[in-house]
């Protein structure tokens, strides 16, 4: 018997998958193994060798430390179940609309921000002496100074919920609206005919193959949450921050037992984030149990006009806050006196961006090299990944899947101070490629699933032809499904980019802080207070992720001018 | 007793163009067979009459349940029942919750479950109750779909290609099921439909529609 298609696949297209899922899965496992160790006292990066768990009675001692793991716990599910609930209230109100096509061009923008500059827009906005209190000050309020209010950084950590909402809600959309492509809207429409209204058709009928879709993605969100650390540095709580910060505090200490303080809270936070999956899972289960009871009770629930407007708007205050946000960053850039109950500035100048244009160049050049770096290795490792699964008729199975999101459910402070330690005993840190290294961890996940519906979706009858005229898989390849997929091809680069430009975390562990990118340094730049200087960096920093998007759609527009077929970016 | 369905010189545009017009009356247990070739516009009538039309559509005339005019009612106030070539069982449901989500609302969960019994004993799907619908044969997906219309209780049909997905040997008996229960219930139906056979089986008037 010969098998048709798993016949000579070229060694470079087969050994793909292994080589991507060692990427994906090697730095998590020896990350939290490189912890492990000192967590119980054997610290191989310094500090006190003795073996005792004497730390983990150090770390709860410290001052507010339940303060702090309280946060890490609640904020993932709470910040996942307010974002799902908006993106699942807009498209049950929505879908098939006109609004929803409309409200989904809003968020792509919104998408593409990197985490610390939307941060730095809601503080702009919403702050005491931000833009919406100088809008009605002081006319309603009476203020002439900005008031004492902890709006920001207040000690409840509401100001980073609602920041981490801003980012979570449009990623949760788009996990919802490829989810979407693979659902039936008719089942919509059975329902309705059955008597069910617009929403609860949708949720009835529609949601529950949605949300399995979107199970992952929420996880990824909720394990985020718990752990992010630049968000928290910009709009969370100061005293007692959230556990992550304080890990990396003990962490960058150069008291050396410290690090043993760092490694017994990493495990705090590899638990509270867990615990949050595991409170989501819970919740899961029991509203999925009372949907299916409402569901047989044969319940209409009526179609209230105010519930349905409630839920078109939320998603679009959400874009638009974001969007007012990096408006409102470009402004400071250029701010010459600004007193407080002024809605406008004075004046406007360059001197910022004058003073600091050299300074602006050097770090994005760095953040460019590495975000191509990365996000090129990932394009091509994702390429060969698709091509193997075609070529061998294998396609990724729910496990597989898994592993696609490891370093996702994994958080970032739990994994990456062990990496950069055994990167620092290969002697491979504190340079361009190893971050470069790190970031393609996270790249890999988003090339590879915004890759994976156009590529399989793809006509392969085009490659059929292509070989009945002779051609080989590999020439088929090259000449017929990458020309012809270049517009997806280029969507995904520039994705896997932008998330490299947003990352801070792995790019200050990683490169030991001797790597300055432009999120390192506008992150920075949050405890001084600069508005100008925090606006530049900002507004580079939320740029350079837009024009990989720009550049995606303008190469397949040019391009293929003259190819009606191809030029909206593929014929998929 | 049913009213009859009176389909009133309806018109549906798509962008401001003219897309398919249709003027009719159906009476109760009457099959309305509605043919013409694919793109022509069928499904269009279909969505329309159910009150699901896409953004970027538009109607003119009426259609007209029991004297009411009920063409600016939501979908959900109209009480037709819909089936398309899919059978569109809700894939998170068993059969009997399939059934269950349609039934109207009220009596115990016992009470509604010997509902559900009662409705699909007769029609030899009694066995099927606690089912996955993925692992139904076509044919069974057909008449559990039909019978989750049934079971809402709808004063009209609207038949979309509902055979058409069939084998040819389930196609026959698929059809006199559908039918048999049509004329049981009293129900004016629309049938919509690419296959010369399928109206003939209905046995009702036939109305051609011509490609533009």
């Amino acid at each position: 018997m010969v098998n048709s298609r798993t016949t000579n696949i070229p060694l470079w297209v087969r050994i793909a998958p292994a080589l991507t899922i060692a990427v994906l899965v090697g730095p998590v496992i020896a990350g939290l193994a490189g912890i492990a160790l000192p967590a119980v006292g054997f610290a191989p990066l310094g500090g006190s060798s003795a073996f005792t768990l004497s730390a983990f009675a150090r770390v709860t001692a410290e001052p507010g430390f339940f303060t702090s793991l309280w946060l890490a716990f609640w904020i993932g599910p709470v910040s996942a179940l307010i974002s799902l609930t908006l993106v699942t209230g807009f498209a049950a109100a929505a879908a098939g609309t006109r609004s929803f096509a409309f409200v989904a061009g809003l968020l792509r923008p919104v998408l593409a921000l990197p985490h610390a500059a939307a941060a730095f827009g809601l503080v702009y906005l919403v702050s005491p002496s931000g833009f919406l209190l100088r809008l009605v000050s002081p006319e309603l309020t009476g203020f002439s100074r900005p008031p004492d209010w902890l709006i920001v950084n207040d000690p409840m950590g509401l100001a980073l919920l609602a920041g981490l909402v801003l980012k979570e809600a449009p990623y949760l959309f788009l996990a919802l609206t490829s989810a979407l492509q693979q659902a039936d809207p008719r089942r919509a429409d059975i329902a309705r005919a059955l008597g069910h209204s617009r929403m609860a058709a949708w949720l009835h009928g529609v949601f529950p193959a949605v949300y399995a879709q979107m199970r992952l993605p929420i996880m990824a969100v909720i394990v985020f949450s718990s752990s992010v650390v630049d968000m928290a540095m910009i709009l969370g709580p100061a005293t007692p921050p959230l556990l992550s910060l304080r890990i990396l505090g003990w962490i960058n200490d150069p008291d050396f037992s410290q690090k043993s303080l760092a490694a017994a809270a990493l495990v705090f936070q590899l638990g509270a984030s867990g615990a949050g999956l595991v409170v989501w899972l819970a919740g899961e289960r029991l509203v999925s149990g009372m949907a299916r009871r409402l569901a047989v009770s044969g319940i209409r629930l009526p179609g209230l006009p105010g519930v349905s407007m409630l839920a078109r708007s939320g998603l679009v205050v959400v874009a638009l806050v974001v969007l007012a946000g990096i408006g409102l960053v470009a402004v400071n850039s250029v701010a010459g006196i600004w007193r407080f109950p002024d809605a406008l500035p004075r004046g406007l100048n360059l001197t910022v961006w004058a003073e600091r244009a050299p300074e602006l160049m050097n770090l994005t050049a760095n953040t460019v090299l590495i975000g191509g770096l990365a996000s090129l290795t990932a394009l091509i490792a994702v390429m060969l990944c698709l091509e193997n699964e075609y070529r061998s008729g294998i396609t990724l199975s729910p496990r597989a899947k898994l592993v696609l999101y490891a370093p996702l459910l994994v958080p970032q402070i739990g994994f990456l101070p062990g990496l950069t330690v055994l990167l620092l005993r290969l002697g491979w840190d504190g340079s361009l490629l190893p971050v470069a290294f790190a970031h393609l961890v996270f790249v890999l996940p988003y090339t590879y699933l915004m890759l994976a519906d156009p590529w399989n979706a793809f006509d392969t009858r085009y490659l059929d032809t292509a070989r009945a005229l002779g051609r080989s898989p590999d020439a088929a390849l090259l000449t017929i499904r990458l020309p012809m997929l270049v517009g997806p091809i280029l969507v995904a680069f520039a994705l896997g980019f932008a998330v490299s430009v947003a990352q801070y975390l792995p790019t200050l562990l990683i490169g030991g802080g001797r790597v300055p990118t432009i999120t390192t340094e506008a992150v920075a730049l949050s405890s001084g207070g600069n508005r100008r200087l925090i606006g530049a960096y900002a507004l580079v920093q939320s740029l350079l992720p837009f024009l990989g998007f720009a550049l995606a759609a303008a190469v397949p527009a040019l391009l293929w001018r003259d190819r009606r077929a191809l030029r909206s970016g593929g014929v998929v | 007793m049913n009213e009859g369905l009176r389909i009133d010189r309806l018109t549906v545009y798509r962008q401001g163009r003219t897309l398919v017009c249709l003027d009719a009356d159906i009476a109760p247990g009457e099959v309305l067979s509605v043919m013409g070739p694919s793109g022509v516009g069928k499904s269009s009538l279909v969505r329309a009459i159910g009150g699901f039309l896409s953004p970027g559509f538009a109607t003119s005339g009426a259609v007209r349940l029991g004297g009411r005019d009920i063409s600016a009612l939501p979908p959900e106030r109209r009480h037709i029942g819909v089936l398309f070539q899919d059978s569109l069982l809700f894939p998170h449901f068993s059969v009997s919750e399939n059934i269950l989500f349609a039934l109207p609302p009220g009596g115990s969960r016992r009470d509604r479950c010997r509902r559900v019994a009662e409705l699909l004993a007769p029609v030899g799907l009694k066995d099927l109750l606690d089912r996955d619908p993925a692992t139904l044969s076509g044919g069974q997906q057909a008449r559990v779909a039909l019978m989750r219309v049934i079971a809402a209780a709808p004063r009209a049909l609207l038949l979309d290609e509902p055979f058409s997905k069939l084998d040819a040997d389930l196609r026959a008996s698929v059809r006199s099921f559908v039918f048999d229960i049509v004329r049981e219930r009293q129900l004016p139906t629309l049938l919509v439909t690419h296959d010369r056979a399928d109206a003939e089986a209905a046995g009702g008037r036939v109305v051609e529609l011509e490609a533009r």
